[in-house]
């Protein structure tokens, strides 16, 4: 009886989660595979047709702001990179004690809903705004400048809400570099630079990966800060997506579009693993 | 890698980022004081507490404050018992089943929160549920189980096999040994979890906004009035939640430092 109890304790552990990942993840994701390969619309309902019509159709019509979303997303990773590298350096091997002090910072966002977080942003870059207003009125911008309904408000968002998940695994993967190591290399005679270029910066690299795949993934699908801080020209997919199932109703479509934004952003990811090296990333993560 | 002056500069640079991150802030909290007339509450006209006052002035957000803490305590609750099971199962037990369930949980983490809020419509649309505060539970629930998942694997792990070996020995059945040995030592775990979970809940936006039907959770709310401008009581609840949050999280840390 205890054997069997022993035995089956995992499985009893493990179903409720099953269950729910198998009822609204798993099935969900098959009901909107579905939904794209149907025709027809909400008031007269819509028919399995299996015809893939919605997809060429829902491309055709929204490949601009499909293109726009990666190319704004790429973007606002490159400069997160860039942003962030110095920053978790520091952290890692110069802040000593108040590590966890800084890291408490800079996790100081989030303790703001992201949605109040980008308004608060837009408050910040309004046209009369307190940044930009009273430089208006002193006369040292022209009347008709604004920074809101630009790309540059939209990736700026982007970069500002998504950045400590950037910092925070290139923060890691530094922070676990054993400083012996890179006293081997000054022994060897290595200069600060290539010190840096070939030892600290391959054993980050599986940081840079996590943090690159936790900021573009949902940089590129976010809809909110094109919504705040954007116009009608910066439109992204996921304010598509969101008009088309909420405004328009228009389920085939929009599930059509859902289903290429994931597919492209898994190429995205596949690609971008084998161009770093799956094996070396996985290799060096596992040390 | 750099010198003294290199360093100098990285630490500025470092402090530099932070007030980047931390001035939306300020303007955040500061607003919440704002004596504004106009409709607009993006120019400053001076200092009042009109608006913590006020605060439940508006029934609308209010309402929709009420359902995000209860979406969250309630998926909050569900996530932490769920998870916590599957991370246990996951991190003490070798069973049929356990790469498709590692893979489920980084695939729901790494799916956007986009594509899970249309899927998950999908399936109500098809299934012609009714769309309330269930369906944003049912939501919450999923997009922050991995989290839980995770957190409590991590801590099962580090977990010394033979305390739980020990107290059998003693003669304590499974679920003595459960509640007086492997719980307590896996708790801090669980409620790391139970706190992300929470946090997830109660900040989504973007899942929520297909699976809401006509109920309004304080991020909704917010979004529905970007537009037509932002009262002052949206600044002064998000200052409310940013001091109770931090509260809660130095209080935390004081605590573990003086146990360690």
């Amino acid at each position: 009886m205890r054997r069997v109890r022993a035995t089956a304790a995992p499985y009893l552990l493990a179903l409720p989660a099953w269950i729910w990942f198998g009822v609204f993840f798993v099935v969900p994701i098959a009901a909107m595979a579905s939904v794209s390969l149907t025709t027809g619309n909400i008031l007269e309902g819509f028919q399995q047709t299996f015809s893939v019509s919605n997809y060429a159709a829902a491309i055709g019509q929204y490949h601009t702001q499909m293109i726009r979303s990666l190319v704004y997303g790429g973007v606002a990773t490159v400069i997160m990179l860039l942003l962030a590298y110095p920053m978790a350096y520091w952290i890692a091997f110069k802040g000593g004690r108040r590590k966890s002090m800084y890291l408490f910072l800079l996790l100081l966002p989030f303790f703001v809903s992201f949605v109040l977080r980008t308004i608060s942003w837009g408050f910040l870059l309004a046209d009369d705004g307190i940044l930009f207003g009273p430089l208006k009125s002193a006369g040292l911008l022209p009347q008709g400048f604004h920074v809101l309904a630009t790309e540059f408000a939209v990736i700026g968002g982007l970069v500002y809400n998504f950045l400590p998940f950037m910092v925070l695994p290139i923060y890691v993967a530094l922070e676990r570099v054993d400083p012996r190591v890179i006293e081997a290399a000054y022994d060897l005679y290595a200069s600060r630079w290539a010190a840096f270029r070939r030892v600290v910066l391959p054993l980050s690299l599986p940081g840079v990966f996590a943090g690159v795949l936790m900021t573009f993934v949902p940089a590129t699908a976010d809809p909110v800060n094109a919504r705040v801080l954007g116009g009608t020209g910066t439109t992204m997919i996921g304010n598509i997506i969101q008009t088309e199932y909420m405004t328009n109703n228009d389920y085939p479509t929009a599930s059509a579009l859902s289903f290429t934004l994931m597919a492209v952003l898994l190429v995205g990811i596949f690609v971008y693993a084998r161009s770093l090296g799956t094996e070396n990333v996985l290799e060096a993560a596992a040390r | 890698m750099t010198g003294k002056l290199g360093d100098r500069l990285l630490h500025g640079y470092t402090w530099l980022i932070i007030a980047w991150l931390t001035a939306p802030i300020i303007v955040m909290i500061m607003f919440g004081f704002n004596d504004k007339q106009s409709k607009s509450n993006t120019s400053w006209q001076g200092f009042t507490f009109r608006w913590y006052g006020e605060l439940f002035a508006d029934s609308s957000l209010t309402g929709a404050l009420v359902n995000s803490l209860q979406v969250a305590v309630v998926s909050t609750v569900l996530t932490t018992v769920i998870g916590t099971a599957l991370g246990l199962a996951l991190g003490r037990h070798r069973f049929r089943g356990r790469g498709v369930s590692n893979f489920l949980v980084f695939a729901a983490i790494s799916t956007p929160e986009l594509v899970m809020g249309a899927s998950l419509l999908s399936l109500f649309v098809s299934g012609n549920t009714p769309r309330g505060l269930a369906t944003i539970t049912i939501a919450h629930v999923l997009f922050s189980l991995s989290f839980v998942v995770v957190t409590v694997r991590a801590r099962v792990v580090g977990l010394d096999p033979s305390l739980e070996e020990a107290a059998r020995d003693l003669g304590a059945g499974t679920w003595t040994t459960f509640r007086l040995v492997t719980l307590p030592a896996i708790m801090p775990g669980v409620l790391a979890g139970a706190l992300l979970a929470f946090a997830l809940s109660i900040d989504d936006y973007v899942v929520t906004s297909f699976v809401n039907g006509n109920q309004l959770t304080f991020p909704l709310w917010i979004m529905g009035s970007v537009k037509v401008g932002i009262p002052p009581q949206v600044n002064v609840m998000g200052t409310l939640i940013f001091g109770i949050g931090v509260a809660i999280a130095i209080a935390n840390a004081v605590a573990s430092r003086r146990r360690a």
